[in-house]
């Protein structure tokens, strides 16, 4: 390796997609990266914030739309030898044992049949998988598996590891101690790597486990703050500084501006937002929460998030509902009820749908829509397509098919529409 | 396989035991049959008339082992169209435009008319000899085996898990490497379901390919097939009967040696990781599984498969997955768009020339007539069968132990060719002098309707035990219970069904809507009968139109009504 270029450097890149309408969906956007020898860098941000486009570009899995990403000074036009990945859902094949998983990223190198063999047992060796060689994929645990996973990564003798959420798929346990013991043996320099990209929706993860974090922010996906976390290894999970760093990171992450303006818009206006599909009982549970005790109304989101066992991902979809209902406001990294928030955590079943029909129609501007065409048709009936169609204008068919289930949802609870999906209708009357 | 591998590997002890010499046996046994059943390929074709067909039951078991190895040639030869053709149609966007659609259409084309059309193509590529009429019987089987295979795969291909897919190349797989380590397992269990199925298809063409005749010359094979055809024109019950219990041995050796092997090694390409149901077994695969003499040979054959081969090919260097540009692949799609419509137009044209020169437009428009009328039959039958088979099929997929003991059965009643039944049809007919046009029909149904049995079978094991507890613990139960348990949750499965045996119906009309047994002829008006006259009349005319209005009726039937329902019970009744 010349001692100039640098492991990995990624320039500007940016990522668009084509959409329907002849636009584009810009997924990545200025995006730059530096990765020295020596490092694990954690990409975090919530879902949809493009950090795994990111990695996969990275991976040679596909190419940018702009800018450019080069690896030991040469740019990267697809597979680099000597970047090699951990799948989030292991990737294993299923019909090949332990051993011929780990052994086929060898055999695509044309490695000698000796060697392969001697390479892979000590992978094997290394990540504790002994004694488990023989076995398919289907008779492990999710733990194991993914030790096969970082197994047939590490056997290539990667100089770059990326990992894609390769812990989220576990449960908390068996996550933790995988983490401790690639930490280990990372702080040994006992694996073969130079460098680690972590991508990850875990702020715990994040600050437990890299020397720097890249935190992303969604439409587009783009860097909005670069941490260091300069803790020793290992970590403890309790200690002032660690729990500083969460929090700060919390703030940031809901600090970013928010897309619901603060007065009501007018209801022709803002149907174009995307909504999140958010179950009415989520939204009901996080109120009561916040509401009762210790909390009283007002909750730390980090302290919440562990008490209720919730990840960034499921708890920040909940809380950004509420906030876009006017159940209760961010800021801070705390959520804290409004007065409807209030009466809604105290009020039975019947109170409940209607403070939330008042909230729906008040604030979603499409709710809002629905029920105003439905009004205004003779027969209070309208097809679907009349919204898809409409909202197509705004956003990918998907986004468009996913917002209009969410607000379907919503509606049915607050009883402020009905939608029958054999027949593609909405209307107003409630089968009585 | 048990123990550790790497020791067990390396210290595999190559000692004999008496499961190696049961798995030599299996093999040279099957090495055996295979020369025994060549020899003749190569001889002069008049050795057939010197050695006409016998109805000597001493005959049968040369007689199964031939037609038994034409059904494997044709098998294997829709082994290798389906790795290439639904590989090209699945990785490349452009030819998938075409390949396609035209999968379709040929899946609707009634082959069994098409037979004499392809035997003179076979028979001048090597005349005067015996291979040529077998190249043809082999090409009219295959042409009932391939396209459902082709079409599972192409299905696999095109639901291989993106991690996977990411994963491979993530190791830099090379393309041929990715396809044996990859795309090949992943689609292995569909596709050998899918080769058990056109197995028991295949029966039917055995029939109509190896006694061939075109305009006034007979090529007769030796076979199965022909010796059924014989016992016909003989009117021999006897013989009739040998022949039935001759298809019933070699559907259960196939299936004991071949398939079942096959379905149980299979079960570990089956992509849900978690262990579901009891794991199938073979007898066969367990032998040779044991037999360490056979596990060190197959280790070296892999060793030679996995190493050897890969190193030859190209890899395809650094490729990322997505190499289109969107401006390039626009310009290349409109271009094979518009070469795509020349090639169609001009076919258009030359079989519109074709028939024209041949036929009438009133020709043309009894031939739509008479297409209506074998809908007519198809509809009503598939109706009927309907009837009868989904509460049969719900009760004994219901119940497990009885599920096991008919799905053999259904089976080889669905290898049945209806040839075989001419007898009793023909003289019930004539003695009860009753009308062609309705009583020849069941004909029809005799080998698809267990489609129907099979598919509604396995929906209603699939009822998860759970909704059947709700169903007793509410008390849902006589007509209630059909309606809101039984035949929603098996409606996708009889949907499928339904599908295959309509298509199977038309195609058997071309055989079912004439009968004979010895002199005796008894013809329905139908489209099925159309074909068949012109075919032994040799109008290749009458031939071509009868094949692409009966084509036309399949393709708009399944487009127009059997696709929505599909789709239909896919989004409304599929569980889980």
């Amino acid at each position: 390796m010349s001692a100039t270029a640098g492991l990995l450097e990624i320039d500007s890149v940016r990522q668009a997609f084509p959409r329907p309408d002849g636009g584009q969906l810009l997924v990545l956007d200025d995006i730059n990266l530096a990765l020295a020898e020596g490092e694990i860098v954690a990409l975090l941000g919530r879902s949809g914030s493009g950090k795994s486009t990111l990695l996969r570009l990275v991976a040679g899995l596909a190419r940018p739309t702009a800018g450019s990403l080069s690896y030991l000074g040469q740019p990267i036009t697809g597979p680099a030898p000597g970047i090699a990945m951990v799948f989030q859902s292991f990737a294993l094949f299923p019909w090949l044992t332990v051993l011929e998983n780990v052994e086929l990223g060898l055999e695509a190198l044309h490695v000698p049949d000796a060697e392969i063999r001697q390479r892979a047992l000590a992978a094997i060796d290394l990540i504790g998988l002994d004694g488990y060689e023989s076995a398919y994929p289907r008779e492990l645990s999710g733990g194991m598996r993914q030790r096969v996973g970082f197994a047939r990564a590490l056997v290539v003798h990667p100089n770059i590891l990326l990992m894609d959420e390769p812990f989220s798929a576990l449960d908390v346990l068996t996550a933790e101690n995988l983490r401790t013991d690639f930490l280990e043996l990372w702080s040994d320099r006992r694996l073969p790597i130079k460098g680690v990209i972590l991508v990850t929706h875990n702020i715990e993860e994040a600050v437990l486990m890299s020397d720097r974090i890249l935190l992303f922010s969604r439409n587009p996906g783009h860097i909005i703050e670069e941490i260091k976390v300069d803790l020793p290894q290992p970590r403890n999970r309790l200690e002032s500084r660690f729990r500083e760093l969460v929090e700060r990171i919390y703030v940031a992450m809901t600090a970013r501006p928010t897309a619901a303006p603060r007065t009501a818009p007018p209801p022709e206006r803002g149907i174009d937002a995307v909504l999140p599909r958010v179950s009415a009982n989520l939204m009901s549970g996080l109120i009561e929460a916040v509401a009762g005790p210790p909390y009283n109304g007002k909750a730390d989101l980090p302290l919440i998030a562990s008490s209720l066992h919730m990840e960034v991902d499921d708890l920040f979809p909940v809380a950004e509902s509420l906030q876009m209902l006017r159940f209760a406001e961010i800021e801070g990294g705390d959520i804290r009820l409004t007065d409807a928030g209030r009466q809604f955590a105290d009020a039975a079943i019947d109170d409940r749908k209607r403070l939330f029909q008042r909230q729906l129609l008040a604030y979603v501007p499409l709710a809002a829509h629905i029920r105003r065409v439905l009004q205004d048709r003779a027969n209070h009936v309208a097809p679907k397509s009349r919204f898809l169609d409409e909202l197509e204008d705004h956003m990918i068919t998907e986004s468009a098919d996913h917002t209009l289930r969410a607000v379907v949802a919503w509606a049915r609870y607050a009883e402020a529409f009905a939608y029958d999906d054999d027949s593609g209708t909405f209307s107003l009357e409630n089968p009585s | 396989m048990a123990g550790t591998l790497p020791i067990s590997v390396a210290g595999r002890r190559l000692t004999v035991t008496r499961w190696d010499l049961l798995a030599v046996l299996l093999v040279l046994g099957v090495m055996v049959f295979l020369a025994e059943a060549s020899r003749h390929l190569l001889a002069p074709l008049a050795d057939l008339q010197m050695t006409p067909i016998s109805l000597d039951p001493a005959n049968l078991p040369e007689y199964a082992a031939r037609t038994t190895l034409r059904m494997l040639a044709a098998l294997a030869l829709s082994l290798l169209f389906t790795f290439t053709y639904a590989t090209l149609a699945a990785k490349n966007k452009h030819a998938g435009l075409l390949l396609v659609p035209l999968l379709d259409i040929l899946q609707s084309v009634p082959i069994l008319g098409f037979i004499s059309v392809t035997v003179v193509f076979f028979m001048s590529l090597a005349p005067g000899r015996v291979l040529g009429a077998e190249f043809a019987a082999v090409f009219a089987i295959f042409t009932s085996q391939a396209w459902n295979m082709a079409f599972s795969f192409y299905q696999s291909l095109r639901t291989v898990p993106t991690e996977l897919v990411e994963a491979s190349h993530m190791f830099r797989l090379s393309p041929w490497m990715r396809f044996w380590r990859l795309d090949v397992p992943f689609a292995m269990p569909q596709l050998i379901f899918n080769m058990m199925l056109s197995m028991s298809g295949s029966w039917f063409f055995v029939v109509a390919s190896e006694a061939i005749s075109v305009g006034n010359t007979t090529i007769t094979l030796p076979g199965v097939g022909s010796y059924i055809a014989l016992a016909i024109e003989r009117r021999s019950l006897v013989a009739v009967a040998w022949a039935i219990g001759t298809m019933l041995v070699v559907i259960l050796l196939y299936d004991q040696l071949l398939f079942r092997p096959l379905v149980a090694w299979s079960d570990r390409f089956r992509f849900e990781q978690e262990a579901g149901a009891v794991p199938p077994r073979s007898w066969v695969l367990d032998v040779l599984r044991r037999s360490g003499v056979v596990a060190h040979l197959g280790d070296q054959l892999s060793l030679v498969w996995r190493r050897a081969l890969p190193r030859r090919l190209p890899r395809s260097a650094n490729k990322p997955m997505v190499t289109w540009r969107d401006r390039d692949d626009r310009r290349m799609a409109r271009l094979w768009t518009a070469i795509v419509a020349a090639v169609a137009l001009v076919a258009t044209w030359q079989i519109g020339r074709f028939i024209a020169d041949g036929v009438s437009l009133a020709e043309a428009g009894k031939a739509v007539l008479l297409g209506v009328a074998t809908l007519v039959r198809v509809d009503v039958l598939i109706a009927i069968a309907s009837l009868v088979w989904v509460p049969i099929g719900v009760a004994i997929g219901t119940r497990p132990r009885l599920s096991n003991l008919v799905q053999p059965v259904a089976q080889f009643l669905a290898a049945f060719p209806a040839n075989l039944l001419f007898p009793i049809a023909v003289s019930a007919i004539v003695a009860f002098r009753l009308d062609p046009d309705i009583w020849l029909s069941p004909l029809m149904i005799l080998g698809t309707q267990w489609y129907i049995l099979f598919n509604v079978i396995a929906g209603a094991a699939a009822i998860p035990a759970e909704l059947r507890d709700v169903g007793t613990n509410l008390q849902v139960r006589g007509w209630l219970w059909w309606r809101k348990v039984g035949l929603p949750a098996v409606f996708p499965y009889y949907v499928t069904g339904a599908i295959t045996a309509s298509g199977g119906s038309w195609n058997a009309s071309i055989v079912a809507e004439v009968a004979t047994w010895g002199d005796v002829r008894l013809q329905a008006n139908g489209l099925g009968a159309y074909i068949a006259v012109a075919t032994e009349a040799g109008d290749f005319h009458r031939i071509v139109l009868g094949i692409v209005v009966m084509s036309s009726f399949v393709v708009v039937i399944n487009r127009a009504f059997w696709r929505p329902l599909y789709w239909y019970a896919e989004r409304k009744f599929r569980l889980g």
